[in-house]
């Protein structure tokens, strides 16, 4: 066999004899060769049905039916469709609620957990578990945790005093979309604890010391030292987490299906409804589109903030 | 990071946190088992204490496995997991090598386009995907989700790859090619198999993520045959307005048992994984 480092192949080689082998060997020739059959499958999978939804969006496309081009109607319809206008409130507070709870929520588990004691390892695998399970399946245990007739939750509340028989958690507009963030967080939450407690364990303790020594208060040191460095891990987390809470479906889907009298009903749902339910694919195509251009703007924002960290 | 606080102290900045946020994090698996074992009698009666077990039967599993398809939708959503698990690590590893080892032009193009697929969200594609899948004639076959769910898992898959590759050191791939193996060959034998940490921790996540998925399932699967656990527990275990919190409570229970399992062996990878900072949160 002959050799063929780089070396070989760039000085050596014999000029018009080039092999089949040799050919293949190239950096540029073997990559594309590898990476064609994942990037023609995303390329059928994910970009055309991306470029097919731009154009659906544009018929009046009942389901079973051929599409009429319409333009930019459907758009319009949105435009003066006032439950459009509650679905993007409702996601707007929904995703900003949730973002800022588990922000918090998972500072604060990350701050606990980041000091030594027994089962440390036991208690963080603990943690993870809401963010593991299937989110459908702990939702409806969640949809049974407050239940109308028997929710335990009212139960400890009733026991705790609040006046029978307990608030209405998912029949209240307000106390629907209380319910749903909140959900959204108990799943969240530990991902956030952990990822940041990783952040932590790698802030060197001589920082501590030396701003101990020079007279910081516990909240100097977390304002001066642990937080700057955090930063970058925070953006992170954050510009994930406001992805996937903007475009959630699952969560509501199952819990609240949008109501009571859209209340909790998301761009996703709203979409999924008008699409699923009512079969016009073209209409529902446009909802799910309104998402494009604020998750296009996360999407690149995060995509060069990973490369660069 | 600190230490030599006194007791008081310590139990305040880090056992009632820590208790606090176990209970959060716990109670909704408590609740769900206890109310699986309650029965009907103890459930719907609101005089008796919630919180504990008074007379525990397994009515509802057996209820659930013999009078529901649960163990169908079980053994849909592994096959349909490993599958596409199997899929996507293959074809994950086909992107991530290249974009890790080689130098060619537009390479850099290649992998931000992969992490921006892996960011966009389904709910910007189900639609013309639901009308690609009718078009095919997939509609309720287990292969419209095998098909479908790596357009998610190979751009993540190809991106935690990616960053495990780069963490791998190329002395022994270019001793190889010293020695005349080819790219394919060096690949295969001496660099593939020192990836295994790679590959666990991106197959738990694929796998994971694959058990969780619902929108597709929801979507292309309407019959009882070939549904998966989250839409046949949506789809049949709510029936109208009446609902089977014993059954549908055993359901999530052993729903979610196969994940949680698989996590508990593996969980330093999956922490490790988690915090390359590269999972849809």
């Amino acid at each position: 066999m002959t050799l063929r480092s780089e070396l070989v192949f760039g000085f050596a080689r014999p000029r018009g004899r080039v092999s089949i082998g040799i050919w293949l060997d190239s950096q540029s020739v073997f990559s594309w060769l590898m990476m064609a059959p994942p990037l023609l499958f995303l390329a059928a999978l994910v970009g055309y049905p991306f470029c097919y939804g731009i154009l659906l969006s544009l018929q009046d496309r009942p389901v079973a039916h051929s599409g009429t081009f319409v333009g930019l109607k459907n758009f319009i319809t949105n435009f003066n469709d006032p439950i459009f206008w509650r679905v993007a409130l409702n996601t707007f507070v929904y995703t900003a609620a949730a973002t800022l709870l588990k922000m918090v929520g998972g500072l604060a588990l990350a701050l606990a957990m980041n000091q030594h004691f027994p089962l440390k390892n036991l208690v963080r695998a603990l943690l993870l578990l809401p963010f593991i399970v299937p989110t459908v399946l702990s939702t409806v245990a969640w949809m049974w945790i407050l239940d109308p007739a028997f929710s335990v939750l009212n139960w400890l509340l009733v026991a705790l005093g609040v006046p029978k028989p307990g608030p209405s958690w998912l029949g209240n507009p307000i106390l629907a979309m209380v319910s749903i963030i909140m959900i959204n967080t108990w799943r969240g939450l530990p991902f956030y604890g952990i990822t940041l407690l990783a952040g932590l364990q790698t802030v060197p303790p001589e920082l501590y010391e030396a701003a101990t020594i020079d007279g910081a208060s516990g909240w100097q040191r977390f304002r001066y030292v642990t937080l700057p460095l955090l930063q970058p891990i925070i953006l992170i987390v954050t510009l994930f987490s406001v992805i996937f809470t903007f475009a959630d479906f699952q969560l509501v889907y199952v819990l609240t299906h949008g109501g009571p009298q859209n209340a909790t009903q998301l761009f996703a749902t709203y979409a999924f409804d008008i699409a699923m339910g009512a079969g016009q694919l073209g209409l529902g195509a446009s909802v799910a589109l309104t998402m494009l251009p604020a998750l296009a703007l996360l999407i690149v924002a995060l995509t060069i903030y990973m490369r660069r960290g | 990071m600190v230490t030599g606080y006194g007791p008081v102290e310590r139990l305040m900045r880090l056992w009632l946190p820590v208790v606090f946020f176990l209970v959060l994090a716990l109670f909704p698996f408590y609740w769900m088992a206890i109310t699986s074992l309650k029965p009907n009698a103890e459930l719907y009666n609101r005089h008796i204490m919630p919180l504990i077990l008074h007379h525990p039967t397994l009515k509802h599993y057996i209820d659930l496995l013999t009078q529901t398809s649960f163990l169908t939708w079980t053994w849909n959503t592994m096959l349909v997991a490993v599958v596409s698990t199997a899929i996507s690590l293959v074809l994950g590893v086909m992107l991530a090598y290249p974009l890790a080892r080689m130098r060619f032009a537009g390479a850099g193009l290649i992998a931000m386009t992969v992490a921006a697929i892996y960011l966009v969200p389904q709910p910007l594609l189900f639609i013309p995907l639901a009308d690609l899948i009718n078009r095919l004639n997939l509609g309720n076959t287990l292969s419209a989700v095998i098909l479908t769910y790596p357009t998610m898992l190979v751009p993540f898959c190809a991106w935690l790859l990616l960053g495990y590759f780069k963490t791998v050191p190329m002395e022994l791939e270019e001793a190889a090619r010293i020695d005349g193996a080819s790219r394919l060959q060096t690949m295969r034998r001496i660099f593939l198999p020192l990836c295994t940490p790679g590959f666990i921790s991106a197959g738990i996540f694929a796998f994971t993520l694959s058990q969780n998925e619902f929108l597709y399932a929801l979507i292309f699967l309407t019959k009882s045959a070939v549904r998966t656990v989250p839409v046949g527990v949506i789809a049949e275990l709510i029936r109208g307005d009446v609902f089977y919190w014993g059954q549908l409570m055993a359901g999530a229970l052993l729903g979610s048992i196969p994940v949680a399992l698989i996590y508990s062996f593996f969980v330093e990878h999956y922490v490790a994984g988690l915090t390359s900072g590269s999972v849809k949160g």
